[in-house]
């Protein structure tokens, strides 16, 4: 392996493990904040019980995706240096906003409300979650407008002079028809997702408390029985979103990028009213693949919005990603059309094929179980069954893994390019570090992740078995004495 | 002043306040077997946890403003952030290392009420808060130093380039800055015998860091072509450092700590004066050095990020100084709560 191929493992590896834990913070912020919130209005005990429980697991994840962002920041430098020369001018400074905008609050917010307790008056105390929450948003508002650039470049010209690719108008980065589309989509992947973390980490402990007869473990069972409603309602609301919105998503992507489109079901030649088949045998290479319950039609829909439309095929596209190439030639020179020169303008075909179903399916999957969840919990039901505890399980993996397989498809889908029409992955790489070297890196940060990944589930489940703490009526900073013990302490 | 200089000054102010702040939780963090010496284990873990619970709230968004730092060299001077990142690998790959592992400890260390899993996560903390701002002080003296750059700006050297001496007392003399600093801010913010020991621990380290700090600074200014403009920080930075030991032997730690931050911000701001116009000095040949005007960002996109810092950088100073506000009291291990971790 060349240093560009481990670079790529290296991203890969690194970004999918990051965007386990983004999900989670985007989510459970929210419903941190709506618990805390709950609290301060009503004061109703289970309430701060569960902005309190869930606030920890909450924290426990946050401090790896926190980690594993400062990685992400870095890399561009270290393994893709050619790449920040040549688009730094536009693709730094929504990094330098996110930072500035987002970084800050999150992490001084996030402080003020892990340590706040006795320190804050209830209010500010609340505020400062849904602060945090709106740092995560920002973040993801900028990180995404960073990652539609390199989708559907925008707002940016080539300078002769510089040899690099400068901003022309950064409301046009920021507005980019590829990121009004995308932020939704992944904003509500999270809520998704944080929805379904609570709704299967109170599934769990609602049958354990239920089985339980332990005093004061119906009132338990009771809190968690709420907390998994509202954790699969949001599931559910936002998995119906994230369907709307990459829809619009599908749409917009076929007109920027139409070879992804094509590559996510395989279809080697353009074909009126495509089908979309649900699974296929074969190896995808354009021969003798057999399709699997095809739906007639569906592509077009997915692609355009009408069933009997046209949907160009890997075969007629090729020519025509090439002349992408031979466009950037023609305008800049042979010197910057290089970077744009590509053996092959096909992603790994059979890749997008399955993880464009895996992520449509486990996050229809996981959308499923959470409206089995809220049938079988109706009226105050508790599911029996050993089954339920493999649906509590299941509930949040599903989508967080959905997630993992849609950025999978969406990056290795635009290759071989690494901006769009502009600029390929190969060309991109830092060209003087050495390939021993990247290996130490990919090591070092696979080795490092998979520990701590081990470190950090054990915690979380240890947390979720341990349950939420009894009630404590919160001190009030007014009645909090000199010398008094801390409300929360390291 | 053109935008391109100001950028430059920027991120040298992006580097001074995350060394300056980040600087003391180094310090802390690096002092828990110090300081964190009890009378017994008992005595020993609630000491620990009054140092660890100094920074508690404020180590987080500290740390952010090296990803600014980052980000804003990346927007500002994209050519800087590619050779100096790619070319710096080795030990920007070690400081990650490092400052994920102590960053996990924080967080992690007070999770789980067991002995073992809170050794393991001070040694991560020690660890890292040592390392990092060695690590740290070896990459922004290199870049005066100079290091191999072709005429691509690719960094051609290997790690061995980056370890000669003046740069090895760069990272040497920031962590002894740091641990002073730490010390300074321990003295200010706890009371008892943590704060007396912290004191005298202050005194020593200050000692130290005042000769290995003068030292490096007049190396600089002397090896590497210091100005006017340097000459003053550097001594501003080292009368603050005397001043700062005689302050806290006085036990005025808060001008003690005041005098820390003066000689740290004085000694970034010496490196950067030095480095000026330049931004990465190479050591292959003087027509391959990085400087501001030809690593810089279009006039665009300065623009951009200027309206963006003088709209922004006022409100997040503000909330940062109301999160120091609110965690203004002193700690003392009567404090400290039982462990409620789960075991």
């Amino acid at each position: 392996m060349n240093s560009l191929d481990i670079a790529r493992w290296q991203f890969a590896i690194t970004t999918v493990y990051h965007f386990l834990f983004v999900p989670i913070t985007i989510g459970m912020s929210l419903i941190v904040a709506w618990f805390h919130t709950s609290w301060v209005r009503n004061h109703r005990p289970a309430d701060l019980r569960l902005a309190k429980f869930f606030g920890k697991l909450f924290t426990i994840n946050f401090a790896l995706g926190l980690v594993t962002g400062i990685v992400q920041e870095f890399q561009f430098g270290m393994n893709w240096s050619a790449y920040s020369r040549f688009v730094g001018d536009i693709f730094g400074a929504p990094l330098a906003f996110e930072a500035l905008l987002a970084f800050f609050l999150e992490s001084v917010f996030l402080g003020l409300w892990i340590f706040g307790w006795g320190k804050l008056p209830e209010k500010v105390h609340a505020a400062t979650i849904w602060i945090v929450h709106v740092g995560t948003l920002l973040s993801a508002y900028f990180i995404l407008a960073a990652n539609s650039f390199m989708q559907h470049p925008v707002g940016y010209k080539f300078n002769p002079v510089t040899g690099r690719a400068e901003m022309t108008d950064f409301i046009a980065v920021l507005t980019n028809k590829v990121q009004l589309v995308t932020f939704p989509h992944v904003v509500f992947s999270c809520y998704m997702v944080g929805g379904a973390v609570v709704a299967g980490v109170s599934l769990h402990l609602m049958r354990r408390s239920a089985a339980s007869t332990v005093s004061g473990s119906s009132v338990d069972a009771a809190m968690y029985h709420r907390s998994t409603r509202i954790g699969a309602v949001v599931t559910l609301v936002a998995a119906l979103l994230v369907m709307g919105s990459g829809d619009s998503q599908g749409k917009i992507m076929t007109e920027v990028q139409p070879m992804k489109m094509s590559s996510a079901e395989a279809l080697y030649d353009t074909t009126d009213s495509a089908p979309f088949s649900v699974l296929s045998i074969g190896s995808l290479n354009g021969q003798h693949a057999t399709r699997i319950i095809a739906v007639p039609g569906l592509l077009s829909f997915l692609a355009t919005g009408k069933f009997g439309a046209r949907v160009d095929g890997i075969n007629q596209l090729k020519p025509q990603i090439a002349a992408l190439a031979a466009k950037v030639t023609e305008r800049y020179g042979p010197e910057v059309g290089k970077l744009a020169m590509s053996p092959t303008y096909t992603p790994n075909i059979p890749l997008a094929y399955w993880t464009f179903r895996l992520m449509i399916g486990l996050g229809m999957a996981g959308a499923a179980f959470s409206a089995l969840v809220l049938w079988f919990t109706r009226g105050g039901r508790v599911p029996r069954g050993r089954l339920w505890t493999w649906v509590a399980l299941a509930i949040p993996l599903l989508p967080l893994f959905a997630i993992s397989f849609g950025w999978i498809f969406t990056e290795t889908g635009r290759q071989p390019w690494l901006v769009y029409g502009l600029l390929t992955t190969a060309a991109g790489v830092s060209p003087t570090v050495s390939a021993t070297s990247v290996l130490i890196s990919l090591l070092t940060f696979t080795a490092l992740y998979a520990a701590l990944a081990v470190v950090e589930v054990r915690l979380f489940l240890t947390y979720v078995r341990h349950g939420a703490d009894p009630f404590h009526a919160p001190v009030k900073p007014e009645d909090v004495t000199d010398d008094a013990p801390l409300q929360f302490a390291y | 002043m053109s935008l391109i200089t100001f950028w430059f000054i920027a991120i040298g102010v992006l580097w001074t306040g995350y060394l300056v702040l980040e600087g003391f939780d180094f310090g802390v963090g690096s002092v828990l077997p110090i300081l964190g010496r009890g009378t017994d284990a008992e005595d020993g873990e609630k000491r620990r946890r009054v140092l660890l619970n100094t920074i508690g709230p404020l180590w987080d968004g500290n740390e952010v403003w090296l990803i600014t730092a980052g980000g804003a060299m990346f927007a500002a001077f994209p050519l800087w952030y590619a050779t100096m990142f790619s070319g710096f690998y080795l030990a920007f790959l070690l400081l990650l290392v490092v400052l994920i592992l102590r960053n996990v400890g924080f967080d992690y260390r007070h999770k789980r009420d067991s002995a073992a899993w809170r050794r393991g996560w001070d040694r991560a903390i020690v660890v890292g808060s040592v390392a990092a701002p060695v690590l740290v002080g070896t990459a922004l003296t290199n870049l005066v130093h100079g290091t191999p750059i072709n005429a691509d700006h690719n960094f051609t050297g290997s790690l061995l380039s980056l370890l000669n001496p003046v740069s090895l007392l760069g990272g040497v003399a920031l962590y002894a800055l740091s641990l002073t600093h730490g010390a300074h801010f321990i003295a200010l913010k706890t009371d008892g015998p943590i704060r007396a020991d912290a004191r005298s621990l202050a005194t020593k380290a200050g000692v130290g860091a005042a000769v290995l700090g003068t030292v490096l600074l007049v190396w600089l200014g002397v090896g590497y072509g210091g100005n006017v403009w340097s000459w003053i920080t550097t001594g501003i930075a080292a009368v603050a450092l005397l001043a700062s030991i005689a302050l806290n032997r006085k036990g005025t730690e808060g001008w003690a700590f005041v005098g820390t931050t003066v000689a740290i911000a004085m000694a970034v701001a010496t490196d950067f004066f030095i480095l000026f116009p330049n931004l990465m000095v190479s050591s292959t040949s003087a027509a391959n050095n990085l400087t501001t005007a030809n690593a810089s960002s279009s006039h665009l996109t300065l623009q951009i990020m200027t309206g963006a810092a003088a709209a922004f950088t006022p409100i997040m100073l503000a909330y940062t100084a109301y999160n120091y506000w609110v965690f203004r009291k002193r700690l003392t291990v009567a404090h400290i709560p039982a462990a409620v971790a789960v075991h």
